[in-house]
Parts: C-alpha cells; sequence; structure tokens
C-alpha cells in the first residue's frame, strides 16, 4: 500500500490565521483543500510539505454570492457544489460543464474550485511514484536535470490540466489572493504562466481565496473536454468557448481558450477576434477554429498520440462554437462524454 | 526524499460517528481515513486498489456524500459520520442494495462491491428513481474488472424498486 | 428481473436430464458466497491482521538490465523499527511455473533483468518505516545493455538476458508441420497474406497482490495469498525454502480478480515466508499498484505473420501461421504461451494442412504471462481479420463464409485436438439473426458499422503444468450427521464462482440446497489438489470430481434408506432436502434423517471424487499444450460508430453467442459472459502495457510509461455498451451436466469484432491492437491519398526457424507422432521434477 509521508497538520479557523501560518512557512507548508491533487503528490513522494493546512474550516472560503452584477465564488467550493447547482447556466454554462467532467462523482464531491484552477501541471514523466522516477534519473520539473518530452528543452513542458481554468478564462474571471501582507485581485488568464514549473503566480505564502465573475448577461458558453474514458481522466484537449451573440447570431463578443494544449491555458485571442462582427456560420466557424487549432501545441506528456491531438483540435473547436450558435451538437457531446449534461 | 525523525510521529485521535455509532480512535497522524477504518478500527469492508484516487474502490460515505477514503486525512473526520459497507444494514437485515446485488450477480469477486453499494446508496438516498443513464454516471467513479457493469445497474434498479415498494407499505400500513 | 435495456433475460425453466427436472443447475440463483461479499466480510489477504504482524516492502531495480555487484544493508537493518532485511542470498534457490524454466530468484542475486526486480527485502513494524528503510539500501549496479523489443533481442545474443534458452536471448522456437502446407497453397484459388500486431496488455485485478505469512503455533509454514495456484505455489516454497511441503500451508485467499495475474509463485510470497519463519512473527506484504504491473505476466505483445490458401467457396486448403513473441524478462508461462499461440486456429475452421512457428524472446521488461484466454487472443485476431478480408475478397457474406467451413462435433483437428460439441454453427446463426446482421452488414450509412467474428477456448487444459499421472482435481465430501455437507476441494474462488459451482453440483445430485453446504476451498492442507484456477478447467476439473464424490455418496446413502424402506435402490429419488420412493413419494425420509441411517448402517460416511481428462491424441512434443476435454465456442456482432475526420470510435452494442454445453447458474454464466466482452473491448480499444525507451544516448533506461490504474486505460461504467448475451446450450458429455467453459472464451472474439466493424463503418483496415482513433485517422489518410487504407506492420523480421517437427494430421494416416523425431511412447519418460516427499 503507497502512505503519505509524516507531515505537520494545521487547521485555521479564518483567513487571516491561515494567512499568518502560510507567512511564517512560506514553502514549507501547503494549503489542503480537497487533497486530490496533493495528496497522490505526496504519496508518489512529488510534493513532501512540512505542514499541510487544511482550509476546510475557513467558512468564509465556501460562501457563494449570486447579484446582477455577478458572482463570486469562495474558491473551497467543491466541483460537485458547483457542477449541482441549477444557478450556473447560460452565460456561466462553461463552468458547470467543466466542473461537472473533472475526473469522478466521488473525487468531485471533495475537490474544490480552487484546488482545480491550480491543479499542479502533469506530464508522464512527472506523475509517478518515487521509485519509477528514480529509474529515469528524475526530470527537470523535479529532482533531475533533463526534460524527457523534450530532452533538447531546457523549459519544462508539463501540460495544464485543469478543466475548471480554461473555463472560468472564457469567462473573464479574477481572483482573489490574500496573504499576510496583502490582498490582490488577478484576471485569472494573468495569473498562468506558459512553464511546466511556474505555471501560476500564486506565491507559496498566497490563498486563492475567491473567483470573481462579472455578470455575463446575453453570452452563452460552453466547454468541451477530449479524453480516453467517460471518467477518470484528466483532459487531453480541452476548449472553453463563450460568445455574446447579436438576435442575428452576429458575434459581438467572444472568448475562446484552449485547455491541455500547452503549460498553461492558451487564450485564443486570433480565434475570438476573427469572430467579431460576423456572422457565426460555417465559414467563420472554420476559420476560427483553424486559428485556435494554430496555437496547440500538445506534446508526447499525456495519453494519446501528440499529432492526432494536434489534428483533432480544430474540429472539436467547431462542435463549441456550432454550440454556442445552438445548433443540437448534443450527440457529439455524448460520444465524447458518454453522458448528457442538463 | 525527507524523512521526520521517528520521536515526532505523535499519536492522533479523532471522535467521530461510524456507521451511526459514536466512536472515538487513536491513530498515527498521517494515516488517510482508509487505512484507520482498515488497520486501528478493524473495518476492512473498505478496500483499496491504488490508493492515488484512481479506481474508486476505496469510497465510502462522509456525511453522506461518496467521497474516496485514500485521499481524506483522518485527522479531518472529527466530529463527522462515516458510513461503510458495515453499516449498510438495518435491524439485522441487509439493505435492498445489498439483497440486489446478491441475487442479481452484481459482485463476482466482490472486490469493488463494497465502494459501489454505499456509492449507490447515496444516489438512492437522494434519487429515489435514477434512470439507467443516472446510475451509470453516479458509479462512473468505480471501476470493476469482473462484470461489465450491466448488472450492477440492473441491481440497483432492482433495489430503488423493492425500496419503493417498502416505502408504499409502510406509508399504506393502517396507523 | 428488471430490463430496459441490457441482456436479454436469461431463461429460468430448467432444462430437464434423464427425465428428472434440475432443481439446483440452471436456476439463476444467488451464488453462495454472495452474502459475505455484499457486506464486505470477504477476507481478502489484505484483510488479514494478526499480533505482531510486521510489514515488508521490496526494493526493486531502477535499471532494466544489470549485473548486482554489492547490496549494502547495513543502514536499512539499523533504522529504528526495521526488524529484517533479506537479499538475494538468503533465498538463492531457483523457482518457475513452468519445469523448464525455473529462472526466477525471490530477490535477485547476480542479476536484474527488468525495471522492478525484487533485489532486497525490509522487514519492519510499521509499512511506512519499511518504505522508508528502502532508501537506505546501496545497490551497486553495472549497467548492461538494454534489450527492449524482440527484434532487438534477435539482433543482440550478448548479452544474455538468461543463460539458458535456444541462443542467445530467444527463449524458445517453435516449429510444427500438420501436413504439407505449400501442397495447399498450390490447390488453393486465392493465397491471402496478411501481418498483424497485438499489444501486450494487463490483468488489472482490482485487487492488489498481497499475501500473510505465518509460523504456525505448531512450527509450520502457512501463508494466505491472493493467488490462483495454491498448489503451484506450495510446490515452489517446499522448493526454495528446502522445507517438506507436508510442512507447508498453503490458503488461497479469494481473489479480487485474477484473470492470470496471480497464477505464479511470486517473490514477495517467498519473501514474506522465509522472513515470517526467520522471525517468528506474522509478515505481510501488500503490493502497491505500480508493483503490480511489474509482476504483470500478461498478454504477450506478439507478431503475426498468417498465409491463409482458401478455395473460391472459402474452404481453406493450408494455413502458416508466424509469431514473434514478447517474452519480458523470465519464463514464466511463457513456452506453453508459445505453443498455445499457434494451438487453437484449427478448432474452429477445417484446417486441413498447417504448418506453425513461434519465436519468444526475452527483453528487459516485467515477464508476460498467461492472461484470460492465455496466448490465443492474439492469433484470433488475425484469423478473424484475415477470414473477414477473405470474405470480401471472395465476395461472400463473413458470416456465410464461417457456416461453410465450421469444424464439426468430435472432430480431430489436423494438430490432433480432440474436440467435443462443437456449436458454433449454431452461435453464428443465432448471432445474425439477433443482430440482424444481414439488414445492417455493408448497409449502415458511413460512420457506422458491423462486425462479425468467432473464436474457441478450452474447458481446461489437458495436461497439468508439471508431468505428473495424479488427478487434476479432487474433492472430498463430508456427509454430517446434521444433514449438511462440508466440501473440500483446492479449487480457488477469484470471483468466476468456483464455490457456487461446487455447491451447485453437489446440492443437484445430492437434492439439497446451496445454503446446507459449506465449502473449504484453495486450502492446501484441507482439501485435495486442484490445479489451479487457470484454463477455464475448475467447473468441469473440480465440478466433474465434484459430482463423482456426490454421487458415490449417494450410492451409500440410497443402501441404507432402500434396505430401510424395502425397495429397489433404483426408484429412490433425492430431492426437496428428502429421499423418498419415487413410485410413493410420501414414503421417504428427510435427508438429515437418511444420512444418520447411512452412518449407523455403514459408519461415518465421507467420500472422494476425482478427475483426469482423458488422454490426448497429440503425442507430439508440443502437443501437451491445447488439447483439452471440450472447448467453448464463441460468435459476436459488435457495432461501432467511427467518426470519419477524428477517428473517435464508440461502441454502443455487442451481441455475443456462446456454446456452453449448460449453464450451471445462469445468473453468473451472464456475468462471465458480460465480463468477457467488457474486457475484450477494453483490449481492443484501449488497454496496452506501453514501455518507454528514453534516448540512447542520455540513458538506458526501458520504463513502463504508466503503470498506473488511471493511465492504464480500462473502461468505467460510461464506456461500456449494450450487451445481449445469446446462450447455445447442447450438454456437452464431458462437462458436469454438460456444462463447458464461460470465463475466457467470449473474450476472444471481441477483438477482432471491432477491427471488423471499423472497416464496415470507414473502409479502413486496423490490422492491430488496440483499435485507436490515433491509428483509424492515420489509415484514412492513406485511404484519402489514394494508398492502402490500412493501419499494421508491415514487416516480419527474418528469424533461423528450426527444423520443423512434421506430424502428418489424422486424414492422412497420422497418428499423433512425429515422423522425424523418436515417438514418445518409445522413449522412456525422463522424470525433470521430483514427485514432492522428504
Amino acid at each position: 500500500m503507497m502512505r503519505l509521508p509524516l507531515f505537520e497538520f494545521r487547521a485555521p479557523r479564518t483567513l487571516e490565521e491561515a494567512a499568518r501560518i502560510l507567512d511564517g512557512e512560506m514553502a514549507n507548508a501547503m494549503p489542503l483543500a480537497g487533497g486530490t491533487d496533493l495528496l497522490p503528490n505526496m504519496k508518489r513522494r512529488q510534493q513532501v510539505p512540512r505542514t499541510l493546512m487544511s482550509l476546510r474550516h475557513i467558512p468564509s472560503l465556501s460562501e457563494i454570492e449570486l447579484s446582477d452584477g455577478g458572482l463570486r465564488l469562495g474558491a473551497c467550493l467543491t466541483l460537485s457544489d458547483i457542477a449541482g447547482d441549477p444557478r450556473f447556466r447560460n452565460g456561466f454554462t462553461a463552468l458547470a460543464q467543466a466542473a461537472s467532467l473533472v475526473a469522478t462523482p466521488q473525487i468531485r464531491n471533495m475537490a474544490t474550485l480552487g484546488g482545480n484552477i491550480c491543479l499542479d501541471t502533469r506530464c508522464n514523466y512527472y506523475d509517478q511514484s518515487y521509485e519509477w522516477r528514480k529509474s529515469i534519473n528524475f526530470c527537470l520539473k523535479k529532482d533531475g536535470t533533463t526534460c524527457w518530452v523534450a530532452p533538447g528543452s531546457s523549459r519544462c513542458v508539463a501540460v495544464s490540466s485543469t478543466d475548471t481554468g480554461p473555463a472560468l478564462m472564457a469567462l473573464g474571471a479574477r481572483v482573489r489572493l490574500v496573504s499576510r501582507s496583502r490582498e490582490r485581485e488577478v484576471a485569472l488568464a494573468d495569473l498562468y504562466n506558459n512553464d511546466g514549473i511556474d505555471y501560476i503566480k500564486r506565491r507559496p505564502d498566497e490563498i486563492l481565496a475567491e473567483v470573481l465573475l462579472d455578470s455575463l448577461h446575453g453570452w452563452k458558453s460552453t466547454y468541451w473536454k477530449l479524453r480516453r474514458r467517460g471518467s477518470f481522466d484528466f483532459p487531453v484537449l480541452s476548449v472553453a468557448a463563450a460568445a455574446r451573440l447579436s438576435r442575428d447570431n452576429v458575434v459581438e463578443d467572444a472568448r475562446i481558450v484552449v485547455g491541455a494544449a500547452a503549460c498553461r491555458p492558451l487564450p485564443a485571442a486570433d480565434a475570438a477576434k476573427s469572430l467579431l462582427g460576423r456572422l457565426l456560420n460555417q465559414e467563420a466557424i472554420a476559420e476560427a477554429a483553424a486559428l485556435a487549432a494554430r496555437i496547440a501545441k500538445p506534446l508526447d506528456n499525456t495519453d494519446f498520440d501528440m499529432t492526432w491531438r494536434k489534428r483533432v483540435t480544430a474540429e472539436f473547436v467547431t462542435y463549441a462554437l456550432r454550440e454556442l450558435r445552438g445548433d443540437d451538437v448534443r450527440a457529439e457531446r455524448e460520444s465524447f462524454t458518454r453522458y448528457a449534461f442538463e | 526524499m525527507t524523512t521526520l525523525p521517528i520521536e515526532s510521529q505523535k499519536s492522533a485521535q479523532i471522535r467521530f460517528t461510524l456507521n451511526g455509532e459514536e466512536t472515538d480512535v487513536s491513530f498515527a497522524p498521517y494515516k488517510t481515513l482508509l487505512e484507520v477504518l482498515r488497520e486501528d478500527l478493524g473495518h476492512t469492508g473498505t478496500k483499496h486498489g491504488c490508493e492515488l484516487g484512481e479506481c474508486g474502490a476505496c469510497a465510502v460515505l462522509l456525511d453522506s456524500q461518496p467521497v474516496l477514503s485514500c485521499l481524506v486525512l483522518a485527522l479531518e473526520c472529527g466530529g463527522r459520520q462515516v458510513l461503510t459497507v458495515e453499516g449498510l444494514g438495518e435491524y439485522g437485515n441487509l439493505h435492498p442494495l445489498q439483497d440486489a446485488f446478491a441475487d442479481l450477480g452484481a459482485a463476482q469477486c466482490g472486490y469493488c462491491t463494497p465502494a459501489i453499494l454505499v456509492t449507490a446508496k447515496a444516489l438512492l438516498d437522494l434519487n429515489p428513481h435514477p434512470s439507467r443513464d443516472q446510475i451509470r454516471e453516479a458509479i462512473s467513479g468505480n471501476l470493476c474488472r469482473c462484470t461489465g457493469y450491466l448488472q450492477i445497474f440492473e441491481a440497483v434498479e432492482a433495489a430503488m424498486l423493492k425500496i419503493a415498494d417498502q416505502r408504499k407499505s409502510v406509508t399504506q400500513m393502517p396507523g | 428481473m428488471p430490463n430496459e435495456k441490457g441482456s436479454r433475460k436469461i431463461p429460468v425453466e430448467a432444462p430437464k436430464t434423464n427425465g428428472d427436472e434440475l432443481r439446483v443447475i440452471g436456476v439463476p440463483r444467488r451464488r453462495v458466497d454472495a452474502r459475505a461479499k455484499v457486506t464486505g466480510q470477504t477476507r481478502f489477504a489484505d484483510d488479514i491482521f494478526l499480533p505482531r504482524m510486521a510489514h515488508c516492502k521490496l526494493l526493486r531495480s531502477p535499471h532494466p538490465h544489470a549485473r548486482i555487484r554489492k547490496i549494502d544493508t547495513s543502514r536499512a537493518a539499523a533504522h529504528p523499527g526495521v526488524y529484517l532485511v533479506l537479499t538475494g542470498k538468503d533465498v538463492p534457490i531457483q523457482y518457475g511455473i513452468l519445469p523448464v524454466s525455473q529462472d526466477e530468484q525471490a530477490l535477485c542475486v547476480d542479476r536484474v533483468r527488468h525495471v522492478g526486480d525484487p533485489v532486497a527485502a525490509v522487514i519492519a513494524r510499521e509499512e511506512l518505516t519499511a518504505f522508508e528503510a528502502l532508501d537506505l539500501i546501496n545497490v551497486d549496479y553495472e549497467i548492461l545493455t538494454t534489450i527492449s523489443d524482440p527484434e532487438e533481442a534477435l539482433a543482440t545474443p550478448e548479452p544474455r538476458i538468461h543463460e539458458y534458452g535456444e541462443e542467445g536471448n530467444i527463449h524458445k522456437l517453435v516449429a510444427l508441420e500438420f501436413g504439407n502446407v505449400e501442397e495447399g497453397f498450390a490447390e488453393a484459388d486465392e493465397i491471402f497474406e496478411d501481418t498483424f500486431f497485438f499489444q501486450g496488455n494487463t490483468h488489472l485485478p482490482i485487487e492488489q497482490h498481497a499475501a500473510v505469512a505465518i509460523k504456525d503455533p505448531d512450527g509450520k509454514l502457512t501463508i494466505w495469498s491472493s493467488t490462483q495456484t495454491p498448489h503451484y505455489l506450495h510446490r515452489a516454497l517446499a522448493k526454495v525454502l528446502e522445507m517438506p511441503a507436508a510442512h507447508i500451508r498453503v490458503i488461497a485467499t479469494p481473489n479480487g480478480g485474477g484473470f492470470g495475474g496471480k497464477s505464479d509463485p511470486f517473490n514477495h510470497e517467498i519473501v514474506v515466508a522465509k522472513a515470517a519463519l526467520l522471525l517468528d512473527r506474522p509478515v505481510k506484504i501488500c503490493l502497491t499498484r505500480e508493483e503490480v504491473f511489474y509482476c504483470h505476466r500478461g498478454r504477450h505483445p506478439v507478431l503475426m505473420k498468417f498465409k491463409t490458401g482458401v478455395k473460391k467457396d472459402g474452404a481453406i486448403t493450408g494455413m502458416h501461421l508466424q509469431t514473434l513473441i514478447d517474452g519480458g524478462a523470465y519464463g514464466s508461462y511463457g513456452v506453453a504461451s508459445t505453443f498455445y499461440a499457434g494451438a487453437l486456429q484449427t478448432t474452429t475452421y477445417h484446417i486441413p494442412r498447417y504448418r506453425y512457428q513461434g519465436c519468444r524472446t526475452f527483453t528487459n521488461k516485467p515477464p508476460c504471462g498467461p492472461k484470460r484466454g492465455h496466448g490465443t487472443p492474439q492469433p484470433r485476431f488475425g484469423q478473424e481479420v484475415q477470414l473477414d478480408k477473405i470474405a470480401e475478397k471472395l465476395k461472400i457474406d463473413p458470416a456465410d463464409l464461417r457456416l461453410r467451413i465450421v469444424e464439426s462435433s468430435n472432430a480431430v483437428t489436423a494438430n490432433f485436438f480432440r474436440l467435443g460439441t462443437v456449436n458454433l454453427a449454431e452461435c453464428i446463426r443465432r448471432i445474425v439473426k439477433v443482430s440482424d446482421w444481414k439488414e445492417k452488414f455493408r448497409k449502415l450509412p458511413e460512420g457506422r458499422g458491423v462486425g462479425l467474428a468467432c473464436s474457441a477456448y478450452l474447458t481446461g487444459a489437458g495436461l497439468p503444468i508439471y508431468w505428473n499421472k495424479m488427478p487434476h482435481s479432487g474433492v472430498q465430501l463430508k456427509f454430517d450427521r446434521s444433514g449438511g455437507i462440508s466440501i473440500f476441494c483446492g479449487a480457488t474462488e477469484i470471483g468466476q464462482g468456483s464455490d457456487d459451482v461446487l455447491a451447485g453440483i453437489v446440492a443437484e445430485v445430492l437434492g439439497i440446497d446451496t445454503f446446507d453446504i459449506r465449502l473449504f476451498t484453495g486450502d492446501t492442507d484441507l482439501g485435495p489438489v486442484d490445479l489451479g484456477s487457470y484454463s477455464s478447467r475448475v467447473t468441469l476439473m473440480a465440478g466433474n470430481a465434484a459430482f463423482e464424490a456426490a454421487e458415490r455418496g449417494k450410492a451409500i446413502i440410497a443402501d441404507a434408506v432402500a434396505e430401510k424402506l424395502e425397495i429397489p435402490k433404483e426408484r429412490l429419488r433425492f430431492a426437496d432436502k428428502r429421499v423418498f420412493d419415487s413410485a410413493a413419494p410420501e414414503k421417504g425420509l428427510t435427508f438429515q434423517e437418511a444420512v444418520c441411517l447411512a452412518e449407523a448402517r455403514f459408519g461415518t460416511i465421507g467420500t472422494v471424487g476425482s478427475y483426469t481428462p482423458p488422454k490426448s491424441p497429440a503425442l507430439y512434443k508440443g502437443g501437451g499444450v491445447g488439447p483439452s476435454p471440450t472447448y467453448s465456442y464463441s460468435a459476436t456482432v459488435v457495432e461501432v460508430e467511427v467518426n470519419p475526420i477524428t477517428g473517435w470510435i464508440t461502441v454502443p452494442k455487442i451481441w455475443i453467442a456462446h456454446d456452453i454445453g449448460r449453464a450451471l447458474n445462469p445468473t453468473l454464466v451472464r456475468g462471465q459472459i458480460e465480463g468477457s466482452v467488457y474486457m475484450g473491448l477494453g483490449e481492443a480499444l484501449m488497454e496496452e502495457q506501453e514501455f518507454r525507451r528514453l534516448p540512447k544516448k542520455l540513458s538506458h533506461a526501458l520504463v513502463h510509461k504508466f503503470p498506473s490504474i488511471l493511465e492504464y486505460k480500462s473502461p468505467t461504467s460510461l464506456d461500456m455498451p449494450e450487451v445481449i448475451t445469446e446462450l447455445i446450450e447442447e450438454p456437452d458429455p464431458h462437462g458436469p451436466f454438460g456444462a463447458k467453459e464461460v470465463g475466457q472464451g467470449p473474450l476472444l472474439p471481441i477483438m477482432p469484432a471491432v477491427a471488423n466493424a471499423v472497416y464496415d463503418a470507414v473502409g479502413v483496415r486496423i490490422d492491430e491492437i488496440p483499435v485507436t482513433p490515433e491509428k483509424i485517422m492515420k489509415a484514412l489518410a492513406e485511404k484519402k491519398a489514394g494508398r492502402d487504407p490500412r493501419f499494421g506492420p508491415s514487416h516480419f523480421p527474418h528469424v533461423n526457424w528450426p527444423e520443423a517437427l512434421r506430424v502428418p494430421p489424422p486424414w492422412e494416416g497420422g497418428d499423433g507422432n512425429a515422423v522425424n523425431d523418436v515417438p514418445r511412447r518409445q522413449k522412456p519418460r525422463q522424470e525433470k521434477e521430483k514427485v514432492l516427499a522428504p
């Protein structure tokens, strides 16, 4: 059986107390929310914090506030809470879909929004036990000097595997980070960094406390996830798209994000721009899809052949855009998810 | 790989409700709920297939919700309610799900069975009449290598009908 | 049973035999161990906790191929909480499942041969302590050349991974010829040559391997282990520990899934046994999921080349099969697997002339062994896909083609396997009917398709793993005055329902309820030997033994009751827990009274039954692999949907017909069929035991790409299609109540049916398993470019095949012996193994 290493355990009752603990411990402490990513990593000795600081006992981190102005989500809301909330539709659909597609029902009952946003990047050479990594002499991301995906690379290319990240970026989300010394609000798009090791600009003493969304009245959004099976698997490709369409399907505003195709969710800015002011017809969709596919850079660090993942990106983007247009793409969606999203 | 000196291995203690009974237990603090259930409380009904949250065999109900006990720190369970397969029956009878699984071939090697039973129970408690697709989705986090799942779906459906019958006969009892 | 969509309802009406209605056999019922399983009370190996129990962890090689220069365990031994550290010199004696490949050591002494090969063991008070102490062991390795695959093995005779085998890194070469295949090709109207590849995959039981060993209160060794083969483990322990087998007790705990992955004696079992003896305290080990991947013993990756000659009407005139098999680092069952890869082609369709050449190489990867189907699914894939191509070329419907050439009941094949009942034709006809094959094949819109395939499988290997003349299965029955029966048998419950089979048969014969029966199985101290749960042998062999023991007991009781009732014994019936006069049913005794009467009359009642398979006509060397008392047959139609742009494939529905002889418990039978279909689908679409060879200039590493249950893909509840099951029941005289096997056969045809369906859907051939979107997309690109619309291997490397053993088939006057070797019957048999005796 695989066992956790030893650790000290703290359970602060307020955000201030939590921030103080992190300030004292810095990189020696890690916040523990659902634990569904951190605990496996600890058992494999990828991450071995001296102190685990539970965020479970801070009530303010699990609050939801929905108003005309927008949505505030506590970072410790579980993915089940979000997937199951009937209010997260229309403009917010992408978030609910993304949350509902993560892992499995049991994991969604435990995993949190904040945890999924901050999800560690992944790689076939990194998400392995200590013994396995020893037999490849470790890797650039952890304890080694070579990136085995791209041996010539000086940069780690571990892949972004978050589902809620791309969805929230497409919805224009901001996050609130709290530390002992300050609080800051950052656009989620600016929080991610395209590096497999430094993939998120959250300092070790900061707690991601809240996700903020402006009102998406008049918008439609969607999230598509590609993976081998109907559950468990991380994305090998994902597309989040949001658009505000006029009554005659002319695109007034749009955002497209491609996930699991780089070390961070990629904003497909050119693709979105190409749609502005245009009718969302087949030609426009194809053009935008091609532009979005161009930025995807899948590498040999996940399930599925990287060439295939690259080749199917454009087609995948068209499903998302056709759905925003109002097409019935339930058959296509179910061929991937094996389950109807209601 | 860092190790801490053995002196810092204190013993932790929690009080929680296990299968409806208040329970006190001492354990090594690094242990997960799975390990404490099996090793410190003698409740070996909950199984493990990977300890990394990748197979579902360790599922239990925590405050009525299916979770993976291999990823829950025992330290986080103080004051909470845990239900395992051992606690499914009532008044000396098997839960209708257990009867249905036994009768309809839903358990072959039986190793994934406890986790699927508690997960299915949570489903039926929340939604007394799930569709086949909803049943499928509810246990999509539980791998089975023996059955191919189809007899499991049928057993959940049979249990669903039995529970509905039981409820009907209760409400129809002269009062 | 409620049944919206799902399997067709299994008929509840119990079939009749001898004019008497069967009351247990054929009736869907709750299996005898169901209650324990649904209450979580079944005691699996890791559920065993004993006072003073210590925990063991194994240190495994990080290198794929290396010499061990030195091991320094001093720091580990001194670590607080550590009781004992073992290395190879503590348990050096070699063992292995097959007598001809005793090439394993519990802990490697001189050499490690794959990443994961165990070199040391730490036994400590806590498992975490043992794990931490592993890092304190220093092993000085000298790196040797890594050999990654069979082609590399063929090209790299030195360094040898093992000092035995054919030569270099070739473990085994097989060359058999039954009739002159060239003549067959000369007679053919068309010749087909196809190369296929079947990737390796693994069993992935949900329960990881675990074992607990103790020194008994009386000083003997007892070990509980999740093993399918307690008897073979028993023999290995006696050998390695140099102890009399009579002082060792092996208890096979119920397996949380086996599928062939728990059929070898394993390093960890021997290590905990040794540690328990040295420490005189219980020692437990439970492997992590990654370690299970290193135990492996899964499906061999096989490259196949089929050359088949056919007449215009589809009749096969000759077949030549070559296989190149990736064996991994040890022998395991590999020699048998090599023979199996060439064995069953002849059991489905008549093949008058057949040549088989097989080559198994060693490579520096976890060893391959038996996985459900054992060596036969790979060539079955090739055979059934090639048949599909043949049907297309000859312009015959694939179902009709097969119907023309199916073998007949009781035939003897070209390679001298005697068949039992063969209802393959009925399976095909039934599957064609229920799936609406004729309305769908080549008629569905682009992107949807159906594929058909068939298969056969043994109902128990005709020969034991080690040569001996003793029964393959034995059952003892104790008849208690309470009216209860105890069954003692070495058979192992791995989920397939062997306990229920035994109880059902005994209950039927004696006219009692399965709940009146207690089972003591899988325990080498309590029950007579049963060779183990592999090759689908238990229902037929242990079942027949149980039947015999029950009939003997019935006869004794009948004698006593007949005497008491003063009627001829033939008039007695055993039913409904009574023994009574069939002419005057109210005249009789309860079963309990009858037992007491018999005990008073004859003394304590205990009976035995045993079973040995009939002698096989395959007398040539190598003819020991493939014979069976009888064979099951399956036919399947798989419907697929393929996206022509992305290659994305989904499988909405599968129909399967299985020639089972008799379904002893239809509920269990359905479960075995659906479970086999599920696993076949997993293999067809997503299961792959894949390895990474890091760039040679930078590293010698050869690692399992993803030894986790997340990345090794197995279908979830969302991925499982609808399955319609059809049972064909013509009782086979070889099986108890006519039963044949069902645990492995239905898996085999799924993989080729999926590939055939993809061709029907989008017109491309994927001549490889698994069939994945990437391969489909590549093949579609080839099709679009006007090239061969196919993905698969095109090259079969050169192998120096030895001269073939020539065995004239029955219709050429053959007697089962080779003509170019000394016939077995004239050569004195050499004892390869001495019988276990002090």
